[in-house]
C-alpha cells in the first residue's frame, strides 16, 4: 500500500520528462498512473464491502511512535477511489486544457504529487503521518493555484490559500499532538479503542477546538471560506480536482476520521452543526450573487462542505450515512461542472454567465455532460445527487430548523444547477469570437464520463450499500444499516423526504425566475461584499508585515559588534551566578599538570596572541596554523586520535585556501579608536571568563553521560566496530552525519557559485 | 590540568570575539576560526577527560574498558571541525566577492543587503 | 612559480598519501580513521599536487569533476540507508554480511555509508580548492 501512495510521487518525478518526450499525447499516457491506482483500489471493493479492513504498517521513527501505517476501510476506500478516479480524468483533461503551455509538465508533476499526498492522507492510520500528508496537500495546492505565477492575482490567491490552510494546519498539529498525549498513542485504531479516556481527559476541549480549526480552514467553513473563491485563479483542471472533489474535502474527511474519537460532546456538536449550517445557507445564497461561472461553483462547493460538516456534527447514523452519499455524489457532479466551466472558458474566452447563451450548438457533447451533471446537482431522479438529497432530508427530519435550512440551501443549489446546466446552453446562439475550433476529446470526456457515472450510481446505488454502510459505521462507531434505492417505500420519512424534494425543485425554479432580481441585489449589496472576511485578512496581513519590518529594523541593525555585545551581556548573569561562592565551580584545583600539555597550551596561547597582534596577513595565517596544530596535539594527548587526524588534515587545507584567497583581500587596517578597542577587549574578556567558569562547572559534574555508556557497550555487538567514534558517525547517528555531509556539499556549491557563476550582464 | 584547559578555552573565546568585533573583514574571519577552536574544545572538555585512552575497544573485548575518553563529544566535534572548515571557506569567498563588488574593507560599509 | 623539488616530491608523495587515505577509510571502523579523515587526507594529496604542478594537472589526476564526486558520495551514503528499509527496518539501520575482510573487518552498509562520506568530503574540499585556484 505504501507503494500505491508513493506511485504518485514517482509519477510526479517522471512527469516533466514524459511530457517532453511524448508531447501532446502525454496526458493520456500519464493518466495510466491514476488509472492503475483506481483499478488497484477497486480490487479491494468486495473485501471492504464485506467489512474487511486492510492494514499495512512499517516502523518509521519508532522512538517517537511515528509509524508508516496505512489502513483501507470503507471511508478510506471511497475517498481513495474518488481521488484516483477523478484524478485519471483530470490528468487527461489538463493535457487538453493547457495544451501548448510550457509549464504543463510541471502541472502534471504537481497534480500527481497532490494526488499521492491526498491518498496518503485518506489512508493514514497514524496521526503524525496523517499530518505530514495534510501539509503536503497544502503545499501542492499552493503551487497549483499559483500555476500562472506571472500573474500577481494568482500569486496573491495562492499565498492567501496557503496562509489560511497552513495556519489551520498549525492548529491541527497542536490538536493532534494533544490527542496523542491524551490517548498516549498516535495510532488511530488504538485511539478509537481509548475514546472514553480521551473524552474524559482535561485536554479534550482544546483538542476539539484545534482539530476543528484545522478542518474548517481546509474545508473552507465560514468565516474562513474566502480563500476558496480566491483560489479560482488556478487553472480549471486544478479547481475541478482540488477545490471541488478532493482537497477541500480533506477537512471533512478529518472530521469523519476523528468523529469516532471526539464526537459525543456538546462542544463538538455545537461547533460542527453551528458553523456547518451557517456555511451551508450563507454560501448557497452568495453563489447566486456571482456572475463568474467558476466563482458560482466555488460558493456552491463551500455550501456542500457546510452541509457535510453539519451532518458529521449531528453524528446520528442517518446523518453519517447521508454524509458519505453526499461526498460521493458531490465530487462527481461538481468536478464535472467545473470541467464544463473550463471548456466554456476555453471555447468562448469568458466565464460571465450573463454573456453566455445558446452554447448547445457550439458544444454539443459538453452540453450532454453538463446536463447530466446539473441534473445530479439539482437532485433529480434517478441521479446520485437525488440519493444524496433524499438521505440528507431523511436524516434531518428530527431537526426541523436544520431541515428548513437544508431545503433553502438546496433550492439555491437548484438555481445554480439551472444556470450552469440550462441557461448558458439554451437560448439564442451567440457568435464566438476567436473560436479555437472543435473541443478535443481530452476535454469533453471528463464531464461526460462523470455525468454518466453520476447517473449510474443513482440507478445502481444499491450496489454501493455495503461500502457506504461500512464507511458510515466507521464514523459512527456502530453498525449503520444502509438502504440506497430511488424508491424508498411508503414509510412516513421516505414520503416526507420525497415531498420536500419536490418542494425544493419548485422553490429552485422560482429562484431561477427571480435570478435577475437576485443579481440586482448583488449590485446593491456590493458595498457589503467588499467588506467580507478576506478584506480583514488583507488588513491583518499588512499590519503583521509592518510589525515584522519595525521589529527587524530595531533588532537587525547590521553592526556585528553590537550583536556580540547583546549576546555577551545576556551571558553575564550566568557568569555571576557561577562565580558566586557556593557554586559548583569552587574550589578550583589545578591537579597534576603534565609538562607536554602545559607546553601545548602555551603554544596555542602564544599563537593566538600573535594572530591578534601582527600587521601581516600571511604571518597571521601562520599563527592560525600554530593554533590549529596545537589544538590537534591537545586532542591527541587527551585520547582523541580521530579528532587529531581530522584537525591536522583540515589545518593543512585551511592554510592552502587562506593563501589562495588572502592576497586578494584588503590589508589589515586599524579602523577603531583606542577607547573602542579597550571597550571591545573588556567585553571579550568577560565573555571568555564566563566560558571558563562554564567549563569548570561542567567538569565538576563528573562522569560520562548514559548515552556514552550505551555506545561503549553496544559498539561491538550491535555495530561490529571497535572504533566507537566512527561507529557513532556511520551507524548509531548516521542520519546526523548524512545531514552534515549535505551541509558541506551546500557550502562547496556556495563557494563554487560565488566564484564561477556571475550574474547576467556582468563580464567574466 | 582540566583547569588549565578551561582557562585556555576562555582565552580563545575572548580572542575570537575580540577579533570579530574589529571592523576589518579579514580579522573577522580569523576571529571566526579561533572561535571555532574554542567551541570544539568546550564540547571536548565538557565530557570526561582522560589522557591517552582513546575510545577504541581492544581486540577481543566486547566493550570499552574504563577509563576511556568519552566517544560522544568526539563524534560531535569531528563533524564540527569539518563543517567549520566548510564555513570558513565559504565565509572567506563570500567576503572576497563582497569586497570585489563593493570595494569596501570596513564592515560598517556592508550593513545592508541592498546593492544600491 | 614552478619548483622542481616540490614537483618531484609531490609526485612521489601523492600516490602514497592516497593509498594512506584509503587505508584510513577502510580501517576506520576499528581504529582511528574513517570517511571524514580519509577524504580530507586525499584532498591534501591533491592540494599538494595542485600547488606543485598547477590546478590543471591536479584536475587531470583526479579524472572526474569533484562536483560529481560530491554527488556520487551523497548518493552512495543515501543508498546505503535503504539497505535497512529493504530489510524491513528503519532507514539507515546497518546491515551486515558474514564476511571477514582483512583491515576492514565485517562488510556492511555502514562501510558503504563511510565510503560515501569519503567521496563527498573529497569532492567538497576539491570543489572549493579548484574553484579558488582557477580564479584569475
Amino acid at each position: 500500500m505504501l507503494y500505491a501512495v508513493l506511485a504518485g510521487f514517482a509519477g510526479a518525478g517522471i512527469a516533466p520528462l514524459a511530457h517532453r518526450a511524448l508531447g501532446r499525447a502525454s496526458g493520456w499516457v500519464l493518466a495510466a498512473i491514476p488509472l492503475a491506482l483506481t483499478l488497484y483500489f477497486a480490487s479491494f471493493l468486495p473485501a471492504v464491502s464485506a467489512g474487511e479492513v486492510i492494514r499495512w504498517s512499517r516502523a518509521w521513527v519508532p522512538s517517537l511512535g511515528v509509524v508508516l501505517s496505512f489502513e483501507l476501510d470503507g471511508l478510506g476506500l471511497i475517498f481513495a477511489l474518488l481521488i484516483s478516479g477523478i484524478g485519471t480524468l483530470i490528468v487527461v483533461y489538463a493535457g487538453g486544457y493547457l495544451a501548448g503551455d510550457p509549464k504543463l509538465g510541471r502541472l502534471y508533476a504537481l497534480l500527481l504529487a497532490f494526488m499521492a499526498s491526498m491518498l496518503g492522507l485518506v489512508l493514514s492510520a497514524n496521526l503524525i503521518l496523517l499530518f505530514v500528508f495534510w501539509e503536503l496537500t497544502s503545499i501542492t495546492s499552493y503551487l497549483l493555484i499559483g500555476h500562472k505565477h506571472e500573474s500577481e492575482k494568482a500569486r496573491k490567491a495562492a499565498l492567501q490559500a496557503l496562509l489560511v490552510t497552513v495556519t489551520g494546519g498549525l492548529a491541527l498539529l497542536a490538536g493532534l499532538l494533544l490527542l496523542g498525549i491524551a490517548g498516549d498513542s498516535f495510532d488511530l485504531p488504538l485511539l478509537v479503542a481509548r475514546r472514553d479516556l480521551i473524552a474524559a481527559h482535561p485536554l479534550y476541549p482544546a483538542i476539539v477546538l484545534l482539530v476543528a480549526a484545522g478542518a474548517f480552514t481546509k474545508s473552507a467553513q465560514m468565516p474562513l471560506h474566502f480563500w476558496l473563491p480566491g483560489a479560482m485563479e488556478a487553472p480549471t483542471p486544478v479547481s475541478a480536482y482540488l477545490h471541488s472533489a478532493t482537497m477541500v474535502k480533506a477537512g471533512v474527511f478529518l472530521l469523519a476520521r476523528l468523529a469516532p474519537l471526539l464526537a459525543g460532546s456538546v462542544l463538538w456538536y455545537g461547533l460542527l452543526v453551528g458553523f456547518g449550517t451557517l456555511t451551508m445557507v450563507v454560501s448557497a445564497f452568495l453563489a447566486t450573487q456571482q456572475t463568474d461561472l467558476k466563482r458560482v461553483l466555488a460558493y456552491t462547493t463551500v455550501s456542500a462542505l457546510g452541509t457535510l460538516t453539519m451532518l458529521i456534527g449531528l453524528g446520528t447514523p442517518a446523518a453519517l450515512k447521508a454524509a458519505v452519499v453526499l461526498v460521493g455524489a458531490h465530487a462527481l457532479y461538481k468536478a464535472a461542472l467545473f470541467m464544463v466551466a473550463g471548456i466554456v472558458d476555453h471555447k468562448t474566452g469568458t466565464r460571465d454567465i450573463l454573456r453566455l447563451s445558446g452554447l448547445r450548438t457550439a458544444l454539443p457533447i459538453t452540453t450532454v455532460g453538463a446536463g447530466l451533471a446539473a441534473l445530479s446537482a439539482g437532485g433529480l431522479v434517478p441521479f446520485s445527487g437525488f440519493l444524496a438529497k433524499e438521505t440528507t432530508y431523511a436524516a434531518l427530519i428530527e431537526f426541523p430548523w436544520l431541515l428548513a435550512a437544508s431545503v433553502l440551501a438546496n433550492a439555491f443549489g437548484m438555481l445554480v444547477a439551472l444556470v450552469v446546466g440550462w441557461r448558458i446552453f439554451t437560448g439564442e446562439s451567440q457568435v464566438i469570437p476567436d473560436d479555437p475550433g472543435p473541443v478535443p476529446v481530452a476535454l469533453w470526456q471528463g464531464p461526460l464520463l462523470l455525468g454518466i457515472a453520476g447517473l449510474l450510481l443513482g440507478v445502481f446505488g444499491w450496489m454501493g450499500e455495503g461500502i457506504v454502510a461500512h464507511a458510515a459505521s466507521d464514523m459512527a462507531g456502530q453498525r449503520v444499516p444502509v438502504k440506497l434505492a430511488l424508491w424508498q417505500g411508503f414509510e412516513f420519512e421516505a414520503l416526507l423526504a420525497l415531498g420536500l424534494s419536490v418542494f425544493t425543485l419548485l422553490l429552485g425554479l422560482a429562484f431561477y425566475k427571480a435570478h435577475g432580481l437576485l443579481l440586482r441585489l448583488a449590485t446593491s449589496l456590493d458595498w457589503l461584499y467588499q467588506r467580507g472576511p478576506y478584506r480583514l485578512f488583507d488588513l491583518g496581513l499588512a499590519a503583521f508585515v509592518s510589525l515584522a519590518k519595525w521589529q527587524t529594523q530595531i533588532l537587525q541593525h547590521g553592526y556585528l559588534r553590537y550583536y556580540i555585545l547583546t549576546v555577551v551581556v545576556t551571558l553575564l548573569p550566568i557568569g555571576v551566578l557561577l562565580a558566586a561562592p557556593g557554586s559548583p565551580v569552587w574550589p578550583v584545583t589545578f591537579g597534576p599538570v603534565g609538562l607536554f600539555e602545559t607546553a601545548l597550551v602555551a603554544v596555542v596561547l602564544a599563537s593566538t596572541a600573535f594572530v591578534m597582534s601582527t600587521d601581516s596577513r600571511m604571518a597571521a595565517v601562520a599563527g592560525l596554523g600554530g593554533v590549529g596544530y596545537g589544538v590537534a596535539l591537545l586532542y591527541l594527548s587527551y585520547g582523541a586520535p580521530d579528532l587529531a587526524l581530522t584537525q591536522f588534515a583540515i589545518e593543512t587545507l585551511s592554510v592552502v585556501i587562506f593563501v589562495l584567497v588572502l592576497y586578494r583581500l584588503p590589508e589589515f587596517r586599524v579602523l577603531t579608536t583606542r577607547a573602542q578597542r579597550l571597550r571591545d577587549a573588556v567585553i571579550a574578556t568577560s565573555a571568555g571568563a564566563v566560558m571558563t567558569l562554564l567549563v569548570l562547572a561542567a567538569q565538576s559534574q563528573s562522569g560520562a553521560s548514559r548515552v556514552s555508556g550505551f555506545f561503549a557497550e553496544q559498539s561491538v555487538p550491535a555495530a561490529m566496530g571497535r572504533n566507537v567514534v566512527n561507529v557513532i558517525l556511520v551507524d548509531f547517528r548516521s542520519l546526523d552525519t548524512l545531514g552534515e555531509v549535505v551541509v558541506l556539499v551546500v557550502a562547496a556549491l556556495g563557494v563554487f557559485a560565488l566564484l564561477k557563476l556571475r550574474p547576467e550582464g556582468e563580464a567574466h | 590540568m582540566d583547569t588549565l584547559l578551561a582557562v585556555l578555552i576562555g582565552a580563545l573565546y575572548a580572542a575570537g570575539l575580540y577579533l570579530m568585533m574589529r571592523r576589518s573583514i579579514v580579522r573577522l574571519i580569523f576571529g571566526l576560526v579561533i572561535l571555532g577552536h574554542a567551541v570544539n574544545l568546550l564540547i571536548f572538555a565538557a565530557g570526561r577527560l582522560t589522557r591517552a585512552h582513546p575510545p577504541i575497544v581492544p581486540e577481543g573485548a566486547a566493550a570499552l574498558v574504563p577509563p576511556y575518553a568519552d566517544p560522544l563529544p568526539q563524534a560531535l566535534i569531528l563533524t564540527a571541525i569539518v563543517i567549520g572548515f566548510g564555513l570558513q571557506a565559504f565565509a572567506l569567498v563570500l567576503f572576497r566577492q563582497a569586497h570585489r563588488v563593493s570595494g569596501a574593507e570596513d564592515l560598517d560599509a556592508m550593513r545592508t543587503t541592498d546593492s544600491h | 612559480m614552478f619548483s622542481l623539488i616540490l614537483s618531484t616530491t609531490a609526485r612521489a608523495i601523492m600516490p602514497l598519501t592516497l593509498v594512506f587515505s584509503v587505508y584510513l577509510l577502510m580501517r576506520g571502523h576499528n581504529a582511528p580513521g574513517g570517511g571524514f579523515v580519509g577524504g580530507l587526507i586525499a584532498a591534501v594529496a591533491f592540494a599538494i599536487a595542485s600547488l606543485a604542478d598547477g590546478v590543471a594537472t591536479a584536475r587531470r589526476a583526479l579524472v572526474v569533476d569533484p562536483r560529481r564526486l560530491m554527488a556520487v558520495g551523497l548518493a552512495l551514503a543515501l543508498a546505503s540507508g535503504f539497505g535497512g528499509v529493504a530489510a524491513g527496518q528503519p532507514f539507515l539501520t546497518g546491515q551486515w554480511a558474514e564476511v571477514m575482510v582483512p583491515v576492514v573487518g565485517k562488510i556492511g552498509t555502514p562501510l558503504v555509508f563511510d565510503v560515501g562520506v569519503y567521496l563527498a568530503v573529497l569532492g567538497v574540499s576539491l570543489t572549493m580548492l579548484f574553484a579558488l585556484s582557477e580564479e584569475d
